[in-house]
């Protein structure tokens, strides 16, 4: 029914939006394998990160490139410093605890943002935007190529802190078995701070490579943490690889099937897929264990 | 915490528990009162989700005019009582507007304006109907609006019945002085009961006038990624496309299309979101250049509609549809109290079947209600010319003239 001159860019296009879901997806990933809680700010993390991108670019002139720079370690910071001094110390210990106060965190930055900057929806129109690149019948965007190569770097970079060094080991020692790790001798609410802190940093990059193809209102992170906790499940909670892969397909399903069954109906296939796998693989893609 | 392993059925149980926490908790209510004794009116908006850019640009021009009204001694008939704004905030769904106007007749209103969306306006009026609560629509272009015998619902813009028909005549008369380049045709909606039921009117009445549809794509609000709906309008190479969608989806899609090279004749939006917006004409130039659309918009000629522009626009603000649209119904309304000299629903109704209103700033006929349907209310065609907007339909508010075909870039 559909030739390959549209199948081919609709695959492509279902990978570079895939890789962004996957980067969202990280984070999130990353704050339930270890923290086992499920973090419900991380939407409104987002929309905030996509905000500074924005104003980072409107205020200072920056390129949303050299913004993800300077962004990364200041989300880094501040997810370390939310979940050290706000999300911990308000949890007790208890799991459900956990995740009333990140909803609450999630209403209070919302909310902030909408009366900070009230529901305008904001964009930003970089000169190399519309500049496209050609892989045969199929035209890319540069912003949505950049994500695709960045996301795949990023996942490559955390996939090797948690193999390689000590805090990446200390992290996957606190995910496997926390009180094993405490009595080696590991500072479990630092490592659940820096998880919470790598896991908002993957945000402000993916603010900053969206926000030049798409738009910053005080809504907009949410529209990706639906199927970025979709991805989570499909691809292995806590698992990298599980997460980048997850969202390279959702996104290509997605595309397809938006293609085949029209754009309402089309998230359906995220969903049909979703359930595919939790009945013949119900510990994900990359799970270790159910 | 307790717990070492991560299991999927305790990732599913919080997220579904943390979902509907979520659902009941993220959007606490809006309600904002003034002080004093007055005459209140609910002032009901989407102001947060989806649409929240349209609510809160609704919500600007009602608040204009509101306090238009009262710097200029309030209604005069009932001693210069001041007009309360009872603000409301739908949420961008039709269960949120129902809640709104629920609280908003448990605060004491004596009429309701605004909804913005179709489907909020549908079910906001039939609420209100229930305490016979008089209606004001401010935008809601769905006919059955209007249709449903409701007493209490009045709609001072066009329904999209009389915008289609509007559309499809204009765009005979644009195609014909073009020589007929245009024959094929692709629409792009969005899937709520607005752009549902627009397309469908499309769809029976293109093939009439002698355009073939090739495609229809429907697709919902909000939508991440237009790629595969410019693909498909690729592939179909159509003469002239039709989106019919709200602001962020609209442009989206319109940037979109020129990064994938996708330059039909003409691109005709009938209500298209954002392309009579001077905030897209301004943010996204070349996207927004030539552009035509068939929509609400303000009276070029009316003085007090350039002024309004003026203040809006040294506000910071975007003069859009919105504004314009709830400062008309606004002072609508309050024509009618001012006739009605007082606050009771039933006189407020009545007034309002009688109204002959003729200080709004829309490029209306005489006001005139027919079953609540304003008789005078049309739509205007408009096209970005050089980064701002003309009027090119009907002739007698025109300031350019129609470009079509679209020269090719």
């Amino acid at each position: 029914m559909l030739s390959p001159v549209i199948l081919f860019p609709a695959v492509l296009n279902g990978l570079m939006t895939g890789a962004v879901y996957a980067l969202v997806a990280l984070g999130l990933t990353l704050i339930y394998g270890v923290l086992h809680i499920i973090n419900f700010a991380h939407g409104a993390l987002l929309t905030a990160a996509m905000f500074a991108a924005f104003f980072a670019h409107k205020l200072l002139g920056l390129d949303p490139y050299v913004a993800a720079v300077l962004l990364t370690p200041l989300f880094f910071v501040l997810g370390y410093g939310l979940q050290r001094f706000v999300i911990g110390p308000a949890a007790h210990g208890e799991d459900r605890n956990i995740l009333l106060v990140t909803l609450g965190l999630a209403v209070v930055i919302e909310n902030a943002l909408l009366y900070a900057f009230r529901a305008d929806t904001r964009t930003i129109n970089l000169p190399y935007a519309f500049n496209v690149v050609e892989i045969g019948p199929a035209f890319l965007a540069v912003p949505r190529v950049v994500a695709f190569v960045v996301v795949i770097f990023v996942a490559l970079a955390l996939w090797l802190i948690l193999r390689l060094t000590d805090t990446g080991k200390a992290i996957r020692a606190v995910a496997k078995e926390k009180l094993g790790a405490e009595l080696s001798g590991i500072d479990v609410a630092h490592i659940y701070a820096v998880t919470f802190g790598l896991g908002t940093a993957c945000l402000a990059i993916a603010a900053c490579l969206l926000i030049s193809t798409y738009y910053v209102n005080p809504q907009a992170g949410n529209a990706f943490v639906l199927i970025a906790f979709t991805i989570v499940v499909l691809g292995g909670m806590g698992s990298v690889a599980g997460a980048l892969i997850g969202g390279l397909f959702v996104g290509v399903v997605e595309s397809l099937s938006g293609l085949w069954l029209g754009e309402s109906l089309g998230q359906i296939g995220i969903f049909v897929m979703f359930i595919l796998v939790l009945l013949f693989r119900p510990s994900g893609l990359f799970g270790e264990r159910a | 915490m307790s717990r070492s392993t991560v299991t999927r059925r305790h990732f599913l149980q919080t997220s579904a528990l943390g979902a509907a926490a979520a659902a009941g908790v993220l959007h606490a209510p809006a309600v904002l009162r003034a002080q004093g004794s007055a005459v209140k009116i609910g002032v009901l908006h989407p102001v947060s989700g989806a649409l929240s850019y349209s609510g809160q640009q609704g919500r600007i021009g009602a608040q204009m005019a509101i306090d238009e009204i009262n710097a200029a001694g309030g209604i005069k008939s009932l001693k210069g009582a001041k007009i309360e704004a009872v603000l409301g905030d739908a949420q961008s769904t039709p269960d949120g507007g129902n809640a709104e106007v629920e609280k908003m007749n448990a605060a004491g209103v004596a009429a309701v304006v605004g909804g913005y969306a179709s489907a909020i306006c549908l079910s906001a009026s039939q609420t209100a109907a229930r305490y016979d609560l008089p209606y004001v629509v401010d935008v809601g272009v769905v006919d059955s609006i209007v249709t449903r015998g409701l007493k209490n619902t009045f709609r001072f813009g066009p329904g999209f019945g009389i915008i289609a028909k509007t559309a499809l005549d204009n765009l005979v008369t644009i195609n014909e002085a073009a020589g007929k380049a245009a024959k094929t045709v692709m629409i792009v909606h969005e899937d709520s009961a607005f752009g549902s039921g627009l397309a469908k009117l499309l769809n029976a009445q293109l093939p009439e006038r002698g355009f073939q549809v090739l495609e229809t794509i429907p697709h919902p609000t909000p939508t991440r990624d237009f790629n595969n709906v410019v693909l498909k309008i690729k592939a179909q190479n159509p003469d002239i496309v039709i989106p019919a969608n709200y602001y962020n989806e609209y442009v989206l899609l319109a940037r979109t299309m020129q990064q994938q090279r996708v330059q039909p004749k003409g691109i005709y939006s009938v209500l298209g979101g954002a392309a009579s917006s001077y905030k897209f004409v301004k943010e996204f130039p070349e996207a927004a250049q030539y552009i035509m659309d068939c929509n609400h918009w303000f009276d070029p000629k009316n003085q007090k509609a350039l002024e309004l522009k003026k203040k809006i626009e040294a506000k910071g603000d975007f003069y859009t549809y919105e504004v314009y649209m709830n400062y008309s119904c606004v002072l609508l309304l309050s024509d009618a109290l001012e006739r009605a000299a007082s606050a009771d629903r039933a006189k407020i109704i009545a007034a309002l079947e009688s109204s002959t209103f003729a200080g709004h700033v829309m490029p209306y006929g005489p006001t005139k209600f027919v079953n609540g349907q304003n008789q005078g209310a049309a739509p205007v065609n408009t096209q970005v010319l050089n980064k701002d907007i003309e009027v090119i339909f009907p002739a007698a508010f025109a300031s350019a003239k129609a470009v079509f075909p679209m020269p090719k870039a």
